[in-house]
């Protein structure tokens, strides 16, 4: 385990030998970590689907009026179709990459504006510390949830997939910025940062050359997690009918469902996509998340065997 | 020094109740386009009004509700609303005031909420630290995996699935509602056991997939707890397995579960006002899909307003209940 942790936690340490040694480490040390295989596998398999499923399936099918309504399932639809004539399998190849790009575009922006503020807070400290802590502390107890419904509600007319994703990321990064400063409160206390800055480096160059990559593992994980929560919020959102009324996302298909009275009517195909697609979504983020948590915190490793 | 703490917390509450007011008031007016302007063509075009009396209705609804003032006047103004809880009209059911439908619907989700996080909280803790309990029965470790998927998804799914199972397949349970259409909300046993009837499925949902989070979360304190050292003393003074499960383990494993329930009531929240949804619930997430789905914003930002008080409320008093629960934190 010595070794891995070396390869993993500092990889800064040895820039002698990059390649491959630790792309060895990080290749014996996934047999170890069943989550991070299981959730990888089944996140892939999900990228697979959207990017194969255009070949076989035309996209213009998605659109309402484009198949016979209320299908159940058959050999010509083979996920059937919805009471608006939307081949579901259509829906399912065009809305589940619309889902993934409203999480990792609002995971990215959240993770990145998480960065920037818990790097400066934990390494600069002093009154902007104090500043971003408090107003991070503050905006973790409001629910995200309710106040990006004032948000999108205020945002008249059709929200499209980006703007949504901004919307989202708008309440995402406050725990990454939380979580990585106190990351950055120990790091900044190693003997190398010390070093480097006795050796004059100036406080940029130290925080993106010393503190980033030793940090990377962990903003992997905290990444995952931010996507999760993203996708959460959105479809959640999507769910009340706040989403992009003309795209077909996963949420959305749950929103037409729910406002077209799918379960009482019997049409258990129409909440069966949907729900299947955003549960393999969401355990194998929880499972990569899981994984990853392991890399950035050795300790848990222990928990898991 | 614990009033200062207390006052700074509070001071923590307050900022964040004018803050969803602030936002509350600003965000509408950035927003392009004018909902009452909105609302009314709406209206104008369903009933064949002409154009220009929309405008003077605009007008006159302006001077009403004070929208022709400065912009600072009207700010203050509002704000002394928001403390009357006084949220304006609601304009698809126009006599009808939002604080009115807020106040009739909040009754029935504090109930439902209050009910399954309480018993999804005791359940889902101790659930979670007897899977790590290394005396306890070993089928116990199965439920690991299913707990792991629970907690992964959200709630709303699980409701989907249990009111087409339960209620559309087997006829076990009511369909929709908090109670049978067309009874009156009275005090008799028989409409309590109506209410409970309806609350059952919504419920349910609720507490599966909060279990979930819960007993990963405490699982792992667990596991991190009977490592420590106290708990091999606990064990070599031959103390009884309940007394080192509850006294020394539970009991310390438990206290940063304590910190993720403050931080996960908006999330708990959040997650039971779409399950309303799926039920039709006559709480406040119904409330609020309908408000959205009619473009009532006034609704919707009262809604918000509540909700944000309400959890706020609720995240304070269990930060401040904290260093009871710990004696180490008595600051």
């Amino acid at each position: 385990m010595g070794t891995i942790l070396v390869g993993q936690v500092a990889p800064a340490a040895d820039t002698a030998t990059p390649g491959i040694r630790r792309k060895l480490g990080i290749a014996t040390y996934l047999k170890r970590n069943p989550k991070l295989i299981a959730g990888l596998l089944m996140f892939s398999s999900l990228l697979l689907f959207s990017a194969l499923g255009p070949l076989f399936i035309d996209r213009e099918l998605a659109r309402p009026m484009s198949a016979i309504p209320s299908q159940p399932p058959s050999s010509t639809f083979p996920f059937g179709t919805d009471d608006q004539g939307r081949n579901l399998l259509a829906v399912a190849v065009v809305g589940l990459p619309l889902t993934l790009q409203v999480g990792l575009i609002a995971g990215f922006v959240a993770i990145v504006l998480g960065t920037v503020l818990g790097l400066t807070a934990g390494y600069v400290g002093g009154i902007t510390d104090m500043l971003i802590r408090g107003i991070c502390d503050i905006l973790l107890t409001v629910p995200g949830l309710v106040v990006l419904i004032t948000v999108a509600a205020s945002i008249q007319g059709a929200i499209s997939v980006q703007m949504m994703a901004l919307v989202v990321a708008s309440l995402a990064w406050m725990w990454p910025a939380r979580t990585i400063r106190s990351q950055v409160l120990t790091l900044r206390e190693r003997a190398y940062v010390q070093m480097a800055k006795l050796s004059g480096m100036k406080t940029p160059e130290i925080i993106f050359r010393e503190i980033m990559p030793n940090l990377l593992p962990f903003l992997a994980a905290s990444f995952v997690g931010s996507v999760a929560a993203a996708i959460l919020a959105s479809i959640g959102l999507e769910a009340l009918g706040l989403g992009p009324q003309n795209e077909p996302t996963l949420g959305m298909t749950i929103y037409w469902a729910i406002s077209f009275n799918a379960v009482i009517r019997g049409m258990w195909w129409w909440l069966t996509m949907p729900i299947v697609a955003i549960v393999i979504l969401f355990i194998s983020l929880f499972m990569i998340s899981a994984g990853l948590d392991e890399i950035a915190n050795p300790r848990l490793r222990k928990v898991s065997s | 020094m614990t009033w200062k703490l207390l006052g700074k917390r509070f001071g923590m509450f307050l900022i964040v109740i004018w803050g969803a007011a602030t936002l509350n008031f600003f965000l509408p007016r950035l927003a392009p386009g004018d909902p009452i302007r909105e609302r009314l063509f709406a209206l104008s075009t369903q009933g064949g009004l002409t154009q220009t009396g929309v405008e003077e209705m605009v007008a006159s609804y302006n001077a009403r509700f004070g929208l022709d003032l400065p912009l600072w006047q009207q700010y203050l103004n509002y704000l002394v609303d928001m403390l009357r809880f006084d949220f304006g009209y609601s304009l698809s059911l126009f006599p009808a005031k939002a604080t009115d439908l807020i106040f009739d619907a909040l009754p029935w989700t504090v109930g439902l909420l209050l009910v399954t996080t309480i018993i999804s909280f005791v359940l889902g803790t101790l659930l979670g630290a007897l899977i790590a309990w290394p005396r306890s029965p070993k089928w116990l470790e199965y439920l690991a995996a299913p707990m792991l998927t629970l907690a992964a998804i959200p709630y709303y799914l699980l409701a989907l699935v249990l009111l087409y199972v339960l209620a559309f397949s087997w006829k076990w349970f009511p369909l929709s509602g908090g109670y049978t259409p067309g009874t009156q909300p009275n005090m008799s046993l028989e409409f309590w056991w109506d209410v409970l009837k309806h609350s059952i499925l919504p419920a349910l949902s609720i507490i599966l997939a909060a279990i979930g989070s819960w007993a990963i979360g405490i699982r792992g304190m667990m596991i991190s707890t009977n490592g420590e050292d106290y708990m091999t003393f606990a064990e070599a003074r031959g103390l009884r397995g309940n007394t080192m499960f509850f006294r020394y383990g539970l009991r310390n494993a438990m206290l940063p579960q304590i910190t993720s329930l403050a931080l996960s009531l908006g999330h708990i929240v959040s997650g039971a006002l779409i399950v309303e949804v799926v039920f039709t619930y006559p709480g406040v997430g119904s409330l609020l899909f309908n408000a959205i789905r009619g473009a009532d914003y006034f609704v919707v930002y009262g809604v918000v307003f509540m909700v944000v008080l309400a959890l706020g409320l609720a995240t304070m008093l269990v930060d401040l209940a904290y260093p009871f629960l710990d004696p180490r934190i008595r600051h």
